[in-house]
């Protein structure tokens, strides 16, 4: 079995799940304790890989290869590495927690409900780890269709707009980047005579600029729609309040860092030149501290709880293409670490959400106030996710963002600066959030009663709330297993980088002395 | 065996043969034999038996082709052709056939119009499928075409009792009647060109002649445009969504799959063909064709409430992609053409199935709110109809995906990047109509309370069709070598 360890990894939950479809309907609660075992099987499984995985090779790890379909040259391919190796641990525990949240959340439909949150379990396992272009797009694809069934049918009142829109958006992105991925296969089969989709294979392509350019924004509309970008995030906010709770921390803790991952397992080796090119990066950067700022002033205007966390992953995630196109170590390693941490933050913040609407059923900001009297132990928590989310020193946030700003900086400094006007306006939205649910005098007397955190609860958090203060505290861990592969991605699109690097810090120590 | 009938032209010809002689055979058994409802029963095995015959008959085809190594066996002077190509498209008329004719059984006693001559018609269409698949001489095509054709009318008119039926046959006879004249011309044009049917000398005749010559322009217009109405390619395709709403269900789906897979054997033996070297002049013309079939076929599914009719505008717009194969003309493309209709008759059929199965005695069954809550219902058939559905959008791993890579990856490897980036949106768009269906299916809430009416025969059709279409998504190389011609 051991050296078929991401097999087992990525079929776990698929196996719950076709295990859970034999359980008849009616038992519920059976069902709900087997998906449970089922997903935390999952993560238990992919804590296995922590003590295969060698740190001091930036090389695809355990990987696996086998012939799905020759004549096409479609390759069952798996392999981790650091990006991947944190990715993978964050979508098995982030899936693990979306379940055990889900107990008292959905009581209609239970068994097709805990299916489709399996079965998109493998599909984005299966996303981090393929290491065939094709491969990665089946998964990439399969995870849409459990994702509009969460929103469509366990959603709130717009579900069904909110799920179609969802679906038509990622899957118009999706066909145009498998345009993109079939150009980089038939550039293959004519530079070396035979087809592949492995990653490896293509990155041995040679292509021209302007080839490179156009796959480049075929690939881009995919990833750019899932992060999501600019100009395409409108679906965002739709999906994320309509969205049962687990849906939500699911698409924002695991689902966006799919497009994220894109550009940086595919968009960056695979076209090198195109990624350095001068316009690219400019329109990217500027699309990312667009996405930072309106999604930034956007979370100040919501009258929603749940539409403002929503904006305020536009606003992150914005943080993280940055990084991704500072095209330096910092600022691609913060943006890997960024993205683990809005997983963690960002899912904080919407089972937060999540606990309170069971309550209520209502994710008006209006209806709350003085929330903190009422449920202490809930306004600590959501404290700690706020100041998580914000970037307080000493928790995650702070890392990731301080990382991606050296990196913006280093890259170019306006950047930076506008950047930063975004960590201030993420301050102000959260605190300003926080001051009207949980501080002052409860204004609303149907608030009165409410109960506090359960043991359940409470279990869904600690988890998060451990892992933000172990980044925060002691990030050299992530740092070590992000290096060697960044290092290489940094390497493929910037040949010289680190020479000219050791260069000047030696002119540096020369002068100095 | 004469020298105008050898063991060769017996050989070939066995299958057809097979088919009309059960497809008379039935009409006579069903007033001598069967004339009691009660033993209609034993007419449908019989017809089965039929089919097993024809299926026998094109297994020793295959055997002889793989066994003597040969690419094709000549028959008739040249007339009929047996090759791989006819071969698959004869397996997929086989398989249409055989599952309609099971399916049929139940569907008829519902609409109360169950009577033997509808088995006969199956056959004897399937017949005319057959000349189409082999046929490589002008007349054979035509008159394998009218045999096909003039079953069909009358099937789709089946339901004697009902206004909408009658208006289709109506319609398709006239409109149908109309192609086949213009298509008629277009052959006796080549004729005159030439001074022959054979397929092959018109090819060697016009290759020999300027493309741009006024009467091969002429002939080449009106032969297209009657194959065109045939696969109801926009703008030829106003027929379609009358006549697939009118006709029975059942009707409906041999009409999609079967006549829409013989009429591409027919298009592509004339494109492939004798007017492969006038490439450069029908390629621009089926660019936009296959362009406006997308866009109409798409777009009008969008707003239609009757589930026939948008899988009618979906089949339009399949029928486009089908084209882009054709049109991206290289290897790969024409193998896409092939896998496409493969994949095209198991979604397409299983699709329609469900359809069928929505049909109850008090309950037409074809509104899409008649989906509503069949998951709760029967979640079997909700979750085929799912599956079925993602195919035909073309999601992996299903097999419409693996249909809609390869004419994808046509497009790109003979540089019509547009045209790549167009079909591939419509993807996009086609999905909002086919999950119209999904949403009735899984969100909805079961409006009626009667159960579907099912029988074994729809219960193995829709289990083989779901297994196929599945099978084809997730492990397509063996069905890959079928499409290789």
């Amino acid at each position: 079995m051991s050296e078929h360890l991401l097999s087992l990894v990525l079929l776990t939950p698929l196996a719950g799940m076709l295990l859970l479809l034999l359980i008849p309907s009616s038992k519920t609660t059976l069902i709900k304790i087997w998906a449970n075992v089922s997903a935390f099987a999952g993560f238990a499984v992919s804590l296995l890989l922590l003590t295969r995985f060698d740190r001091t090779s930036g090389d695809f790890q355990m990987v696996e290869r086998a012939d799905w379909i020759p004549a096409i040259g479609l390759k069952y391919a798996l392999g981790i590495d650091g990006i991947s190796l944190l990715l993978v641990l964050l979508t098995t525990l982030m899936g693990f927690l979306a379940v055990l949240s889900s107990w008292n959340a959905v009581e209609d439909r239970v068994k097709s409900y805990y299916a489709m949150l399996l079965l998109q379990q493998t599909g984005m396992i299966g996303v981090f780890l393929a290491l065939d272009f094709l491969l990665f797009y089946v998964f990439w694809e399969i995870v849409l269709v459990p994702m509009y069934f969460i929103i469509g049918v366990w959603g709130g009142h717009r579900k069904l707009y909110a799920a179609i829109k969802f679906f038509l958006y990622t899957m118009a992105g999706s066909v145009l980047m498998l345009l993109g991925i079939l150009t980089l296969y038939f550039q293959h089969y004519q530079q070396f005579g035979f087809y592949t989709f492995e990653i490896s294979g293509l990155m041995k392509l040679s292509l021209p600029l302007g080839l490179q350019q156009w796959v480049f924004w075929s690939l881009f509309i995919g990833f750019a729609i899932k992060v999501p970008m600019f100009p395409f995030h409108t679906w965002l906010p739709d999906a994320h309040v309509e969205a049962p709770t687990a849906g939500s921390v699911i698409l924002a803790a695991v689902l966006l860092k799919m497009g994220t991952y894109g550009f940086i397992r595919f968009s960056l080796p695979l076209l090198p030149d195109a990624s350095v090119d001068g316009v690219i990066v400019q329109v990217l950067a500027g699309l990312s501290i667009i996405a930072i700022l309106y999604g930034a002033l956007a979370s100040l205007m919501q009258q929603d709880w749940k539409k403002l966390v929503a904006y305020s992953s536009v606003s992150h995630l914005g943080f993280c293409t940055l990084g991704i196109f500072a095209l330096n170590p910092n600022g691609i390693a913060g943006s890997i670490i960024q993205q683990i941490n809005h997983g963690i933050s960002t899912g904080m913040l919407f089972l937060i959400v999540g606990v309170i609407y069971e309550r209520r059923h209502t994710r008006e900001i209006g209806e709350y106030g003085g929330l903190a009297h009422v449920m202490p132990n809930y306004a600590k928590v959501f404290a700690f996710a706020m100041f998580s989310s914000a970037g307080l020193p000493l928790l995650n946030g702070f890392v990731g963002e301080f990382t991606i700003l050296q990196g913006a900086f280093e890259a170019n400094r306006i950047w930076a600066a506008f950047a930063v006007v975004g960590i201030i306006l993420g301050a102000a939205y959260l605190l300003w959030l926080y001051q009207r649910t949980m501080l002052g005098q409860v204004t609303n007397a149907k608030n009165l009663g409410l109960p506090d955190l359960s043991v359940r609860e409470w279990a869904v958090f600690l988890p998060l709330i451990a892992w933000a203060l172990w980044i925060g505290v002691y990030p050299k861990p992530y740092f070590d297993v992000l290096d060697k592969p960044v290092t290489r991605i940094v390497e493929r699109v910037r040949p010289g980088y680190f020479e000219a690097l050791t260069q000047s810090s030696a002119a540096v120590a020369g002068d100095v002395r | 065996m004469s020298q105008f009938y050898t063991s060769t032209d017996h050989f070939v010809l066995i299958p057809a043969i097979m088919l009309a002689l059960f497809g008379c055979a039935v009409l006579l058994f069903d007033f001598w034999l069967f004339p009691n409802p009660k033993h209609r029963k034993g007419l449908l095995v019989f017809v089965v038996l039929g089919l097993v015959f024809t299926g026998i008959g094109l297994g020793r085809q295959y055997v002889y082709l793989q066994e003597s190594g040969t690419r094709e066996i000549i028959a008739f002077h040249g007339a009929l052709t047996v090759d791989n190509f006819s071969l698959f498209f004869n397996a997929i008329f086989l398989i249409s056939a055989l599952v309609v004719a099971i399916v049929s059984y139940r569907y008829l006693e519902i609409e109360g119009e169950h009577h033997g001559e509808y088995y006969g018609l199956i056959l004897l269409a399937q017949c005319g499928m057959y000349f189409l698949a082999c046929g490589t001489d002008l007349v054979t095509l035509f008159v394998g075409l009218e045999l096909m054709a003039l079953s069909f009318y009358i099937l789709v008119g089946f339901l004697r009792g009902e206004k909408r039926s009658n208006e289709a046959a109506m319609k398709y006879l006239l409109l149908g009647a109309f192609s086949s004249g213009v298509l008629a011309y277009g052959f006796s044009l080549l004729y005159g060109i030439s001074g022959s049917t054979d397929l092959r000398s018109v090819g060697a005749v016009i290759a020999a002649r300027n493309p741009w010559d006024p009467i091969v322009l002429l002939a080449l217009t009106t032969t297209a445009v009657g194959l065109l109405f045939k696969v109801s390619a926009v703008p030829f395709h106003m027929w379609a969504p009358d006549v697939y709403e009118g006709a029975p269900t059942t009707v409906t789906a041999y009409l999609s799959v079967g006549s829409k897979a013989a009429s591409f054997a027919f298009l592509l033996r004339i494109f492939l063909g004798p007017m492969a070297t006038l490439r450069e002049v029908w390629e621009p013309v089926l660019i936009a064709i296959a362009v406006l079939s997308l866009t109409v076929g798409n777009l009008a599914a969008i707003s239609q409430s009757n589930i026939k009719r948008l899988l009618a505008y979906s089949s339009i717009s399949h029928a486009g992609y089908i084209l882009l194969g054709l049109i991206a003309g290289n290897q790969t493309g024409i193998m896409g053409v092939g896998v496409y209709i493969l994949v095209y008759t198991f979604m397409t059929l299983g699709a329609f199935l469900v359809i069928v199965a929505l049909r109850r005695h008090e309950l037409m069954g074809e509104d899409i709110d008649d989906l509503s809550g069949l998951m709760h219902k029967s979640p079997g058939y909700a979750v085929l109809m799912l599956i079925f559905l993602l195919s035909l959008a073309g999601i992996p791993p299903t097999a419409g995906f693996i249909g809609k890579y390869f004419i994808f990856l046509a497009l790109i490897e003979t540089g019509h990047y547009v045209l790549a980036v167009v079909a591939t949106l419509y993807v996009a768009v086609s999905l909002y109509y086919y999950f119209r269906l999904v949403r009735s299916m899984f969100v909805g809430d079961p409006t009626v309370e009667a159960p579907l009416a099912t029988s074994y025969g729809l219960r193995l059709a829709l289990a083989v069709t779901g297994a196929l279409t599945v099978a084809i998504g997730v492990y397509p190389e063996p069905f890959l070598w079928l499409a290789r011609w």
